[in-house]
């Protein structure tokens, strides 16, 4: 009966229903796809810098972070990594030996970030096999170099060339060498593309003059929501005072605060889209509060007790938040899911504008379910506050008075 | 017999205004059941003021009111409306029904307050509405009617739940004259077949005519009550 009345209540003026109801459609669905884009781009984000780069956790020896230089390594044993590989959610291990080299081609120098990997292993982390896009990928202890498409452009070296790196190893050492390039290989991000050279673990342990020794272990975990959990169960297998373990967050301390500050400015913004929606719902309760005083003193005198009304006005407007709650979820669940499988690349000028900022060039959607019914959520909570209104109104009706007024 | 309404010694002073307004000035009033009286006089003489009293909207500066041996001058406005829906039924000037529902629905509303069950309901309400010869618009909106029939079906609503008394401010105030005639005729009727006790104000002579008892009041006092 109250859902009847409340519904037929809806539908008594049309038009201003269809406002009410579309603004909040509109609203839900201009902030799914705003959200959707933010969060995607951030998880884009921490997975190409984590997923395809640091890893979501990495293992280095104690004082690492703080110091990375080359003499800041520990040794790559089968004992250190059966306890890491039996962890559960750990799928494997990446050892690498990482650190800065001149690179330099013909009359061409430029500072690089030298990588010493474990070809199989790097490749289940990376996907280093997919990025390349000329020559071949390395094999273990391979004698070549992938050199990365920026860098290789750079210094305008080709597949065949010699590759020169100076740098200092182990405890000092002189660390000098040619690497033949073998192959080249492009990343999506900038940084990384403009840098990077990857050598095998041996080759590089050679190099550096380190002999069983790496710089840093990424693991690859299973689910990125168990990075808490498998960090703990690490930290109390493996001796803390040689090693230190860290999480992503750790791992990339700017890129979380970056996307905290920008994730602030996005709710501003849904708030201040919220607050102008919700002036237009508080609009429409008024109006419908004060066309009803006659009808309210009406049913009231006749014997309906005032919680009953309320509930009625109550679920009137409880109805149209959820019609345009539902209705802007239905329009951009399609659309999302569609942009979450197609992602949005962009090309041309405009891409290349983007990419010097550092950050790829690409729109990517987020379909993680909070995204939705946060929108729900902040629609119900204001039709809640609102609805206050009315609900007071009636609660201070007076029959007579309501009736002598109309 | 005693009365289904007994008014004493009623008072009731306006003083929101500047200058406080005496509307009810000592009234004194038994409504026997099944009674058909109009409460009469010029326009400001009180009347709305003392039927809203006596059906418990609004309550008298001094005075008290007996509706079935229970005082509800002093009750709360919340034990009030729940006293109204049992007891008391209502007819206004106009706007009386609830534009979103039918005219079934309507009449069956306070049955449906008071919890009544659904067949109980529709049965009864069917009846009445045959009774005032508008069954046939058992499933169209107020605004679908005219406003003698929308008057008729507040009069239905009002009789559907047997309360012990009908209030009925002008009830015919927006009708014409074959619209007064007709539903005063259906009051009428329902007072002999149902017993039910009607009050109702008016200004109209041909309405005060179909009355069997008449009080008159004038400055918020009687100055006359007859019985035909
Ligand atoms: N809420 C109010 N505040 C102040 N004065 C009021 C109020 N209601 C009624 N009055 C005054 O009380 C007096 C009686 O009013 P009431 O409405 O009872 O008269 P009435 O007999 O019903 O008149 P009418 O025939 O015009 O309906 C009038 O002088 C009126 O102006
Ligand atoms: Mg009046």
């Amino acid at each position: 009966m109250y859902i009847k009345i409340a519904w037929r209540n809806i539908w008594r003026n049309k038009r201003r229903s269809l406002i009410t109801i579309g603004s909040i459609t509109f609203a839900v669905l201009l902030a799914c796809i705003m959200r959707s884009m933010q969060l995607g781009s951030y998880d884009r984000m921490i997975e190409n810098a984590a997923r395809f780069y640091t890893g979501y956790i990495q293992i280095h020896k104690a004082g690492y972070w703080d110091e990375k230089i080359i003499d800041n390594s520990f040794s790559w044993d089968q004992e250190l990594l059966a306890k890491v590989e039996n962890t559960e959610g750990v799928n494997s291990a990446v050892p690498r030996v990482e650190s800065f080299a001149l690179a330099s081609f013909e009359n061409k120098t430029k500072g690089g970030m030298v990588l010493g990997i474990s070809p199989e292993r790097e490749h289940e982390l990376t996907r280093i096999k997919d990025k390349m896009v000329e020559g071949e990928y390395l094999q273990d202890n391979d004698e070549g170099a992938v050199v990365s498409e920026g860098l290789a452009k750079y210094l305008k070296i080709g597949v065949g060339d010699t590759l020169v790196l100076i740098g200092q190893g182990y405890h000092g050492a002189n660390a000098a060498g040619l690497f033949f390039v073998k192959g080249i290989a492009k990343f999506p991000v900038p940084e990384q593309n403009n840098q990077t050279i990857f050598i095998s673990l041996k080759k590089a342990q050679w190099f550096y003059a380190m002999p069983d020794l790496i710089t840093s272990m990424s693991l690859v975990v299973d689910k990125a929501k168990n990075v808490d959990r498998i960090l703990a169960d690490l930290n109390g297998k493996l001796d803390m005072n040689y090693l230190e373990i860290m999480g992503w967050k750790d791992l990339m301390p700017d890129l979380l605060q970056g996307i905290e500050i920008d994730n602030i400015s996005g709710r501003i913004m849904l708030w201040i889209l919220y607050a102008v929606i919700g002036f237009g719902m508080f609009g429409t309760f008024m109006m419908m509060t004060a066309e009803r005083m006659y009808e309210f003193g009406v049913m009231m005198s006749i014997g309906m007790k005032r919680v009953k009304m309320q509930f009625s006005v109550f679920l009137e407007m409880l109805m149209m938040s959820s019609i345009g709650v539902i209705a802007g979820i239905s329009i951009s669940l399609p659309i999302l899911v569609y942009y979450f499988y197609n992602p949005v690349f962009m090309t041309g000028e405009k891409a290349e504008a983007i990419e010097q900022f550092g950050v790829e060039a690409a729109y990517f959607f987020s379909l993680q379910p909070s995204l939705f019914y946060n929108q729900a959520w902040a629609i119900f909570f204001m039709a809640w506050i609102l609805g206050f209104y009315p609900l007071y109104v009636i609660q201070r009706l007076k029959p007579v008075e309501a009736m002598r007024e109309a | 017999m005693s009365g289904v309404i007994k008014a004493e010694n009623l008072h009731k002073v306006y003083s929101e205004t500047k200058i406080p307004v005496k509307a009810l000035n000592g009234v004194n009033l038994e409504i026997m059941e099944g009674e058909f009286t109009a409460i009469v006089g010029p326009s400001g003489c009180g009347k709305t003021t003392l039927l809203n009293i006596i059906g418990g909207l609004d309550h008298p500066t001094m005075g008290n009111v007996l509706v079935a041996n229970e005082d509800i001058a002093n009750m709360k406005d919340g034990e009030l409306i729940d006293f109204r829906l049992k007891n008391i039924g209502f007819v206004f000037q106009a706007y009386n029904l609830i534009p979103v529902l039918t005219t079934l629905e309507n009449v069956e509303f306070i049955m449906l307050l008071q919890k009544q069950d659904k067949t109980q309901r529709e049965k009864r309400s069917m009846e009445l509405l045959e009774e005032m010869g508008i069954a046939d618009k058992a499933n169209m909106r107020p605004s679908e009617l005219s406003g003698g029939q929308q008057q008729r079906v507040a009069v239905a609503r009002a009789l559907a739940s047997k309360p012990k008394f009908i209030l009925a401010d002008e009830p015919t105030a927006n009708l014409d004259s074959k619209s007064t005639e007709n539903l005063l005729d259906i009051m009428a009727k329902m007072n002999k077949e149902e017993n039910a006790t009607f009050v109702f104000s008016t200004h109209d002579q041909r309405v005060i005519e179909k009355a069997k008892r008449i009080v008159t009041l004038e400055d918020g006092v009687i100055i006359s009550d007859v019985k035909k």
